[in-house]
């Protein structure tokens, strides 16, 4: 046997996206190689540069960017032409940075680098509109270190943007000056937290920050700084070439929010991978497409976007994939990339695995989250074990309750809290199986 | 600058920073506002030419960089990627995450550990492999995905195992 190359699967051919229904993969080759600076080109890419830097004003950029209502992709759900917004910016102030979040680890989740690896030109159009609507002068891709795909992509990228005049000085004569570098990871879950990640950008451990100040008014090097998923930042220059009319209507009725989204399918499926769809397409559609579970097993749980979202059951599967749905049940959306659980599959002994990748990826900075995630994954593999004791699955919920928003210095606690809580209250009774008879206790 | 660590760049235990790499780290610092924000990529610079990071390298760093030493090794000790201990010639990173979790990434750690006779931290006796558990790869419709070196496999299944080590003598 031959273990595969890893590649990602992307389920839809090339003639099923155009750039006026698939603003991000529209742009895709079917053979899967990246897009050069020259086929990039042929699609009329960097057109959105040409068309707004110096014609249009930077925050004539934003109103359009919150008209459409470009939801964060990283997984927090914000507006961006909000954040954009909230950004110091003027005479008197210093010119900043613009960051892209390329550090994608949230566990379950393989979207961006889809887009890292096979069009990289779309994020730099990105960032640049991103810059000069943040009056940055400078970006960064903080890139996880273990994409080295994507790194070789982004290096070349940035080299041919670089000298054909995309980036550097006086882009394309309208004046604005901007310039883009890779920084490339070393590890650590906790860096996809923007303050941590400013604070390893800057060289040192990448332990969160306090907030206020937020990035925008004071990030790296005291200077405003923006922040972005690699997702959002692909969706810009679509969203400014054809307006925000055009980007709410790709969601139409099914949301809200506007646009399309990469969502995704992982778990013992028929065809796991990747598909853009409209934004608010029922995690149902996502299910079907992937052929819905192997082995004749049926759907137990699933997580509806990454490791720190909570568990919802087969009975939503009906619900539109968007933030304000999916967090009306009681989950996140998060990354919309799901998670699978199928009915053989223990939820004690999946979960003590995320709390236990909790517990190790926390930077230790504050006392709920360094010390409660490890005491939330002993209990959990006493359950798993068959040797809890009385008592546990309540402590375990008081520990989630610890750890709940506002309680800790970032948002690594309250994440790891939401399967943890979810997985109690909808399978309490799988927990309760691991409760040890009284006198057969090991511990 | 920093005569004080003059002599220590160069004692140490006998570390001696390449040139190239000395140039390539400076080259990075032009990239940041301040130099201290290159040190993580000095750390894999040093790492890529050495397999991993002795004392003598953290002090070199520092050196080259104009900063304190502690800070250096503050940052080398927080970084999962970032090793202070020998590894062996070729790194396995295995996911453990919950994608490859479902997928049964147990499965395939055990057939690592019963075959190369190592338990995860761990490095064989021939200094060939070093098994590593890994933050999810991003790899999840390849589960269970692993890393060997700057390769990654997906999906990985127990029977492959054998065949893979045979990729990296």
């Amino acid at each position: 046997m031959t273990a595969p190359r890893y590649r990602s699967r992307l389920h839809q051919a090339a003639r099923e996206r155009r750039l006026e229904t698939h603003p991000l993969t529209g742009w895709l080759r079917d053979d899967g190689e990246c897009l050069g600076l020259d086929d990039y080109l042929a699609k009329d890419g960097y057109g959105v540069v040409r068309q707004v830097l110096g014609r249009q004003d930077p925050d004539d950029v934003i109103e359009t960017l919150k008209a459409a209502n470009v939801r964060g992709r990283g997984g927090g759900g914000f507006s961006a032409g909000v954040k954009w917004s909230l950004t110091l910016k003027g005479a008197d102030m210093p010119r900043g940075y613009l960051v892209c979040n390329a550090d994608e680890m949230e566990p379950g989740t393989f979207k961006d680098r889809l887009l890292l690896e096979q069009v990289p030109h779309l994020l730099l159009e990105g960032m640049i509109l991103g810059g000069y609507a943040n009056d940055a002068f400078y970006g960064y891709i903080f890139l996880r270190g273990e994409y080295v795909a994507a790194a070789r992509a982004l290096s070349r990228a940035i080299e041919e943007a670089r000298a054909a005049g995309w980036l550097g000085r006086d882009i394309a004569g309208s004046g604005f000056d901007f310039d883009i570098a890779l920084h490339t990871g070393a590890g650590r879950y906790i860096c996809g937290e923007e303050t941590a990640l400013i604070n390893s950008l800057e060289g040192r451990r990448a332990n969160p920050r306090a907030k206020p100040p937020f990035p925008g008014q004071s990030g790296a090097w005291g200077r405003p700084t923006v922040v972005n998923n690699v997702e959002t930042l692909c969706n810009v220059p679509a969203v400014l070439r054809f307006g925000a009319d055009w980007y709410q209507g790709l969601s139409g009725a099914r949301s809200d929010d506007g646009g399309t989204k990469l969502y995704g399918v992982s778990g013992r499926v028929h065809r796991p991978g990747l598909w853009e769809l409209p934004m608010g397409t029922p995690a149902g559609e996502l299910l079907d497409r992937a052929g819905g579970l192997r082995d004749g097993r049926a759907l137990k749980a699933w997580l509806p976007g990454g490791g720190s979202t909570g568990f919802l059951l087969p009975e939503h599967l009906d619900l539109a994939l968007d933030f304000d749905t999916i967090g009306q049940a009681g989950s996140r959306l998060g990354t919309g990339i799901l998670a699978l659980v199928a009915d053989d599959q223990s939820l004690v002994a999946l979960v003590r695995n995320l709390e236990a990748f909790f517990a190790r990826e926390s930077c230790g900075w504050c006392t709920p989250c360094r010390d409660g995630l490890p005491w939330a994954a002993e209990l959990l593999r006493a359950l798993e074990r068959g040797d809890g004791r009385p008592g546990d699955i309540e402590r375990l919920e008081a520990l989630a309750a610890d750890q709940g928003p506002g309680k800790t210095f970032c948002a690594h606690a309250p994440g790891a809290a939401m399967p943890l809580a979810s997985a109690i209250r909808c399978f309490r009774e799988e927990f309760e199986r691991g409760i040890a008879a009284p006198g057969k206790e090991a511990r | 600058m920093r005569e004080h660590l003059q002599p220590l760049a160069s004692d140490g235990d006998g570390f001696v920073l390449d040139l190239a790499d000395r140039r390539a780290i400076e080259r990075e610092r032009a990239h940041y506002a301040q130099p201290q924000a290159a040190c993580i990529e000095a750390l894999k610079i040093v790492q890529r030419r050495h397999g991993w990071v002795p004392d003598g390298a953290i002090i070199a760093i520092a050196d080259t960089l104009g900063i304190g030493p502690a800070e250096v090794e503050g940052v080398a000790t927080f970084y999962s990627l970032i090793f202070r201990r020998p590894v062996g010639r070729h790194v396995i990173l295995l996911c453990d995450s919950s994608s490859c979790f479902l997928g049964g990434h147990e499965a395939v750690r055990d057939a690592l550990s019963r075959q190369l006779g190592l338990d995860f931290g761990e490095t064989t006796a021939d200094g060939r492999f070093t098994l590593l558990p890994v933050c999810c790869l991003g790899a999840c419709d390849g589960a269970p995905a692993l890393m060997i070196d700057d390769d990654t496999y997906g999906p990985v299944a127990t029977e492959d195992v054998m065949e893979l080590l045979e990729r990296y003598p």
